[in-house]
């Protein structure tokens, strides 16, 4: 009779199992039990700060190594080419101008051909480097940290630190990004799985209570599947219900970050596809708002829905984005007004990334979606802080834009960011005229207080 | 692994650029990350809406001009080597260049830099200023914040005072001469950082 299986066979059978099953344990263990929990076992700060020691060792031997050959390291502390100089334009036309002519100054502000010179300097410098363009690139390092992706300087790498890489390209993709699917996965699943469960049972007290505790423990694996450490600040200013929380955007993971230690209603457009499933299962369990794409234009009925929201009481507090789109967590750009129209308690909330573990921002035009998400997980981990900022609310006489302005300055100053007028979508659509005609009228006032003065004598 | 660092190895006939213009390897890279920064399609060339979209640039009043400057050779695309040659004219001066050199002038010297400004006004490139060009420049640089004839005696004095060969036109010899004694090198010219 022949046998089926020889015992190699069955040997190694039974060693995929063994191993299979540890692996599976441990990750129930240390992961999902205590993100069910909310406990942590402090294993990601641990690891943080292993990581941090490597990083600094593998800088120093770059730059040891730039010392030997005696080359320039190419030094990325600056997103600077060149150096502006914040003189104005009436200034730039005077100085232009007393340099050429020997005429009194003063008196004589008319035209010359010299003073294109400065509207030419200052359209090139900003096609070098201009506020809002730097803004949607990635920023820049000091130290390496490993990844090939934030390196300039591969011709100064030693034997050891090529080894080191090599090792850390193992760690990321053969372990870390493995298990992190496998944790992304698993919360989704659970995610739209539990949610619809306790979709069925009938509105009440319990409902909400399980679906709080469905979403943070989702939420949660979540956050391991990135392996995001996250400090959270001031969680006595947490947002409460009826209130509307506004952060910074850097990327989506924001909504994870912050939905996984308090619960919010989120806001969107329902997508297709598997963002759809999720979306539609989540609002069985408690209330999101999520719009048609066709009612997305619509601002009024937006504004009406948002205002339902939030003055029932009994319903979660609002998590919006004012800026609209991903910014480089270097600044904080122009809030839309619409969030702010609305008259509710705003709670501000701020985000900031540190950038040395790995770089959170969501450039959509250089990458799309999944590869994003892929690159998030084969990174080392996501490092951030996060602010709650306490409530604000306008205030008499304050427009909304106004009191947007505001409260923007206050999560910049939080968060340590650049607080900027420009507008996110600036990325895409081009500058109001306005900022144009604002630059002629700086010169044209120049000139026609010198028109006048020269028109002065004939009129007599 | 989908790196995205840039090397000289990426820039194509990098020795020779740094030769012709006169930058160091490392504003080069800088340079390279920015055209691919303005590069959003990643095509390898840039195009006229690639500039228009930078903010700075958009609120010149003689924006759409410089533009211009950097598609003068009648082609609608740009490539990193025409893009370094023109931000050159804005390199400053280097004092301390050999001057009885047999090296070729650099695109920063004190003529090429006056040639640049020239082109701004020159739109036809026939190699004079004319009245209507001038005109045009101003209306640019004023929008609408002057009246008609307000523009006129701007433009009529301005051609007075240089035309000296009285054909109603701003040659670009009368250009060189009428500014002589601005100082082309700074303010003509761009800090850039080491």
């Amino acid at each position: 009779m022949e046998l089926f299986f020889n015992p190699f066979d069955n040997l190694v059978c039974i060693l995929l199992g063994i191993s299979f099953t540890v692996w599976f344990t441990l990750l129930l263990v240390f992961i999902i039990v205590p993100a069910i929990f909310g406990v942590s076992f402090g294993i990601r700060r641990l690891y943080m700060k292993t990581l941090l020691k490597v990083f600094e060792w593998a800088t120093l031997r770059i730059e040891r190594g730039a010392k030997e050959k005696n080359h320039l390291l190419y030094k990325p502390y600056s997103n600077a080419i060149i150096a502006k100089e914040p003189t104005s334009l009436e200034e730039e036309i005077k100085e232009i101008r007393r340099s050429g002519s020997n005429k009194d100054l003063d008196s004589a502000t008319e035209f010359e051909l010299s003073d294109i010179f400065y509207f030419a300097r200052r359209g090139v410098e900003s096609i070098m480097d201009d506020e809002v363009t730097k803004r949607f690139s990635a920023e820049e390092l000091e130290s390496w940290n490993l990844l090939t992706r934030s390196n300039y300087n591969f011709h100064y790498i030693s034997l050891r630190l090529t080894v080191l890489w090599g090792l850390g390209l193992l760690i990321r993709y053969g372990f870390l990004l493995p298990l992190r699917v496998t944790l992304a996965f698993t919360g989704v699943g659970l995610l739209v799985f539990l949610t619809s469960v306790v979709g069925l049972l009938p509105n009440g007290r319990m409902k909400n209570f399980l679906s709080e505790k469905v979403h943070l423990m989702c939420y949660r694996i979540c956050v391991r599947a990135l392996t995001a450490i996250i400090t959270y600040h001031d969680s006595e200013n947490k947002p409460k219900n009826g209130g509307i929380c506004v952060a910074n955007h850097t990327s989506p993971i924001d909504v994870i970050i912050l939905a996984s230690d308090g619960c919010y209603a989120m806001v969107g457009q329902i997508h297709g596809g598997l963002m759809g499933v999720i979306q539609r299962s989540m609002v069985k369990a408690c209330p999101h708002i999520w719009f048609e794409r066709s009612e997305v234009k619509d601002r009024h009925l937006v504004a009406k829905r948002l205002s339902d929201h939030v003055e029932d009481k009994s319903k979660l507090p609002i998590l919006i984005f004012p800026e609209g789109t991903c910014i480089n967590n270097t600044s904080v750009m122009m809030f839309k007004k619409g969030s702010f129209e609305i008259g509710a308690t705003v709670y501000p909330v701020a985000i900031k990334y540190d950038p040395r573990f790995g770089d959170a921002f969501w450039n959509s035009s250089k990458f799309g979606m999944v590869s994003y998400l892929l690159r998030m997980m084969s990174s080392w981990a996501i490092v951030c802080s996060v602010w709650y900022l306490p409530p604000m609310s306008r205030e008499e006489g304050e427009d909304a834009v106004q009191f947007a302005n505001r409260v923007k300055a206050a999560i910049a100053r939080q968060g340590g960011l650049v607080d900027l007028l420009w507008d996110g979508g600036l990325k895409r659509a081009k500058v109001k005229d306005t900022f144009k005609e604002e630059q002629q009228k700086l010169y044209s006032k120049m000139l026609v207080d010198g028109l006048i003065q020269s028109w002065a004598p004939l009129t007599d | 692994m989908g790196s995205s660092s840039s090397s000289r190895n990426k820039i194509p006939n990098a020795q020779e650029l740094m030769d012709q213009t006169g930058f160091s390897s490392a504003h080069l890279l800088r340079l390279y990350d920015r055209f691919e920064c303005l590069d959003r399609d990643n095509r390898g060339y840039l195009s006229p809406d690639d500039f228009e979209a930078v903010g700075g640039l958009a609120m010149n009043p003689i924006g759409g001009r410089i533009i211009d400057a950097f598609f003068s050779s009648g082609q609608d695309t740009v490539d990193f080597s025409s893009f370094v040659r023109i931000l050159a004219h804005f390199r400053p001066t280097d004092r301390n260049r050999n001057k009885e050199g047999t090296q070729q002038e650099l695109p920063n010297s004190r003529t090429r830099k006056l040639k640049f400004a020239f082109q701004l006004y020159d739109l036809d490139r026939d190699g004079k200023i004319s009245r209507e060009e001038l005109l045009q420049v101003l209306r640019a640089m004023l929008g609408l914040q002057v009246t008609e004839e307000q523009l006129q005696s701007i433009a009529e004095r301005a051609i007075q005072e240089a035309d000296l060969d009285k054909d109603d036109a701003i040659s670009f010899d009368e250009f060189k001469k009428s500014l002589e004694k601005v100082d082309i090198d700074t303010k003509m010219s761009i800090g850039f950082l080491k």
